[in-house]
């Protein structure tokens, strides 16, 4: 399957819904007026975007209409593609490979780090970059094998402690590792944390603390990746400012993009943090994981023109 | 979100124009409504259910009489916090005991949601209650899956069924049960695979699970953070496999968990549970009122709201208002206040329920013990003394410390907080006049 129809077949119900509701109003109205607008705010809205994000998308249909005099369909469809198009980037995460790359897996319970980071690796590894995972989710009951099992599939080494240890220290461990044995890419499998949690925030600051100070000698690179699940609702936004909070974050991961999720929120979190998202989980198998493509994604949200 | 915890504040805003005004019109209204629409979206409850309640909350705001009230935004926001209460209550929400002495819980839902963290739970919130529960992992499908429950079930010292060899999960279900009642349990809790998405292949499972062990409760868990899917969710669910009631997880978050009142008002289905933390004993029984508060972001000023409409008589709070307005704030007001706030309950938790003002109250020092030594010292003086503190000289003083028991620097040290409430008085009433900030007293209907 080609990664167009990877984020197509995911955001399917989506797209239904939006087309249906486009199409609807598009027939009850006729013309594009304020009441079309207003149902229009309601689609994006119930597609997750937002209300912040569903009143910039129409605010700036009304203007350009206003301004330009065009109401037709296709108008109105290309407006709304540009401006979301203005909203996500398509940047893909291409990082010197020279160097040690460390990346940290983040996120609040129940995201999907574990498997983002099985995945992550077996993608990289297949490209040819020796790959390492650490288990540094040393809270949640079976984590560590759950990892380990994603490592044995994608034939990538995983450095892990026993539950209950310090998460930091495997850490520690994965950097000398790492180091040791001249890994391009270590991926680091953290424990999900509600991030109104102090005590878990600090840990996570001690754990790139770690990294930071291990990595120096060899000018690793370290990159934080926020892996937000696809259904959350508008607590993703939340959880990125708060994650961004306490340490910077590279990229975003959007998790179970496929089936039930309604993707709106990807555009409400980056409207509201101007961070790129790096992949998209469009579903179970291991390579599942695509690289983010803005243009794919808001194809496959809008109805054809 | 900046949007949601204004609502109270935007409200009190509109209404504010409105002062002076008989009744409210429908612009207001409109106007009213449109911030509580934007509020609920925020908190991701679902676009239909929004905007239904928000026509009814309209109705029923215009049939009463809000303006009358000297904090309509307040009265509103009552009126939306009674509503929400109204739809997430109700029914029992009790969960079902099987007649037959052997009772089998079916947990399912997405991936992610915490159903295998929550399974444990249930298990030590049965135990807790003199059960004799046994769980079993289903999950033939996610890499430690069943490990994870073992490991959360020794924690609580609760049987827990796995067969790794098989692949069918109705069998293992099946087998969970007969080992179950061989254990003398009275309760199998099922822990189903959790999947990304609700498919075909899920749903087939689901009904097979549940025609294996006839469950007695077939319960959905959701997270607390899902967005507007959670409604097609439910519903699909509760087409499918049958719906008895959810579990709503991870509300230890910051979520507002508006999927709560989407769910609980479309499927009709109520909440049993509340997951509130990742310890195996978080596991609660659900308030209304408090998600109701939570949906709307502001739990703590409208239980204020409601203990200081209950306690506090309107036609002497009116009266302060317009002494407070003249800057007229007497020995004998401060008692009064005292007296009320002190009903209340704890003065250290009302002050921290009040949004900015707790902070510039800290200055002042509240503590309990010292009101009540306050009152004591008012309640010593004349009625005169009470209108004007500037006669109070060494001798008036000596008299009213030792009627109240107290000590001539206890006198003095309540003169001297009396002119520093004078002066944060003048301050909330300069702030209430300049249409600005809301001060202090007017959170309390004052």
């Amino acid at each position: 399957m080609s990664l167009f129809d990877k984020f197509r077949s995911g955001l399917s119900k989506t797209r239904q819904a939006v087309t249906e509701g486009f199409n609807r109003v598009a027939a009850s109205f006729g013309v594009f007026d304020e009441d079309f607008l207003d149902e229009l705010e309601m689609i994006l809205i119930q597609a997750d975007s937002g209300v912040q994000v569903a009143t910039k998308l129409t605010d700036s249909i009304r203007e350009r209409v206003r301004k330009e005099g065009k109401v037709d369909r296709e108008y109105v469809l290309g407006t709304l593609k540009d401006d979301m198009l203005a909203i996500l980037e398509t940047k893909p995460f291409r990082p010197d490979f020279e160097h040690l790359n460390v990346v940290f897996i983040l996120g609040v319970n129940g995201t999907g780090k574990t498997t983002t980071a099985g995945k992550l690796a077996a993608s990289f590894q297949r490209q040819g970059i020796k790959t390492m995972l650490a288990a540094a989710d040393t809270f949640r009951a079976a984590a560590i094998e759950q990892l380990q099992a994603w490592g044995e599939r994608a034939g990538v080494p995983v450095i892990s402690n026993t539950l209950r240890s310090d998460p930091a220290s495997v850490v520690f461990d994965a950097m000398q590792s790492a180091k040791a044995r001249g890994v391009k890419l270590l991926i680091i499998d953290t424990a999900g944390r509600l991030h109104n949690k102090p005590n878990l925030m600090s840990e996570m600051e001690k754990m790139h603390r770690v990294a930071a100070r291990e990595g120096e000698t060899v000018g690793a690179v370290i990159h934080n990746f926020l892996v937000l699940d696809a259904t959350t609702g508008q607590n993703a936004v939340i959880q990125a400012r708060a994650f961004n909070e306490v340490t910077t974050l590279d990229g975003l991961i959007i998790t179970k993009l496929d089936g039930n999720a309604k993707g709106g929120i990807a555009l409400a979190v980056v409207e509201d943090m101007d961070i790129p998202l790096v992949f998209a989980g469009l579903g179970e198998g291991i390579d599942d994981l695509a690289p983010f493509d803005a243009e794919l994604f808001v194809d496959s949200l809008l109805p054809e023109a | 979100m900046a949007v949601f915890q204004g609502l109270s504040e935007k409200l009190q805003a509109i209404t504010d124009r409105m002062r002076g005004k008989s009744r409210i019109t429908e612009s207001d209204l409109k106007e009213m409504m449109r911030e509580i629409r934007l509020a609920l979206l925020e908190a991701d409850v679902h676009y239909q259910v929004v905007k239904d309640l928000t026509k009814e909350i309209s109705e029923k705001s215009a049939g009463t009489e809000v303006m009358q009230s000297i904090t309509p935004g307040q009265q509103i926001v009552k009126i939306v916090h009674d509503s929400l209460t109204e739809i997430l209550g109700g029914s029992e929400s009790k969960l079902a005991v099987s007649p037959k002495g052997f009772t089998v819980y079916m947990l399912y839902g997405l991936q992610g949601a915490g159903k295998t963290t929550t399974a444990a739970k249930l298990a030590n919130y049965l135990k807790d209650q003199g059960k004799k529960p046994i769980l079993t992992s289903v999950d033939v499908h996610r890499p430690a899956a069943a490990d994870q429950l073992n490991i959360l079930a020794k924690s609580i010292d609760v049987p827990c069924y796995i067969n790794k060899e098989e692949k069918r999960a109705e069998v293992i279900a099946k087998e969970a049960m007969d080992r179950g009642r061989y254990l003398l349990a009275d309760t199998l809790i099922v822990d189903t695979a959790g999947r990304m998405t609700i498919d075909e292949e899920m749903m087939t499972e689901l009904k097979a699970i549940a025609s294996a062990v006839k469950p007695d409760e077939k319960l959905l868990i959701v997270d607390a953070m899902i967005g507007q899917e959670a409604v097609n969710i439910a519903l699909e669910f509760d087409r499918e496999i049958g719906l008895d009631g959810f579990i709503m997880t991870k509300l230890d978050g910051d979520a507002r968990g508006g999927a709560a009142l989407s769910i609980r008002r479309i499927t009709g289905k109520p909440i049993k549970l509340v997951g509130m933390g990742e310890k195996i004993d978080q596991l609660e029984v659900f308030h209304p009122e408090r998600m109701a508060s939570r949906i709307l972001g502001m739990g703590d000023v409208l239980t204020l709201v409601e203990k200081a409409s209950r306690q506090i008589d309107e036609e002497k709070a009116q009266k302060t208002l317009e002494r407070l307005q003249k800057n007229r704030f007497t020995l004998q007001d401060m008692l009064e206040q005292l007296e009320q706030v002190r009903d209340m309950g704890s003065i250290q938790d009302m002050v921290s329920m009040l949004p900015g003002a707790g902070g510039k109250l800290k200055d002042a020092e509240v503590d309990e013990k010292e009101f009540d030594r306050l009152a004591a010292i008012i309640r010593s003086m004349t009625i005169r003394e009470r209108e004007n503190h500037k006669i109070l000289n060494a001798s008036r003083r000596r008299r009213i410390a030792a009627g109240s028991g107290t000590s001539i620097q206890d006198v003095n040290k309540l003169i001297r907080q009396y002119e520093q409430t004078q002066k944060i008085m003048k301050q909330f009433s300069g702030f209430g006049k300049k249409g600005g900030k809301r001060g202090l007293f007017s959170q309390f209907g004052l």
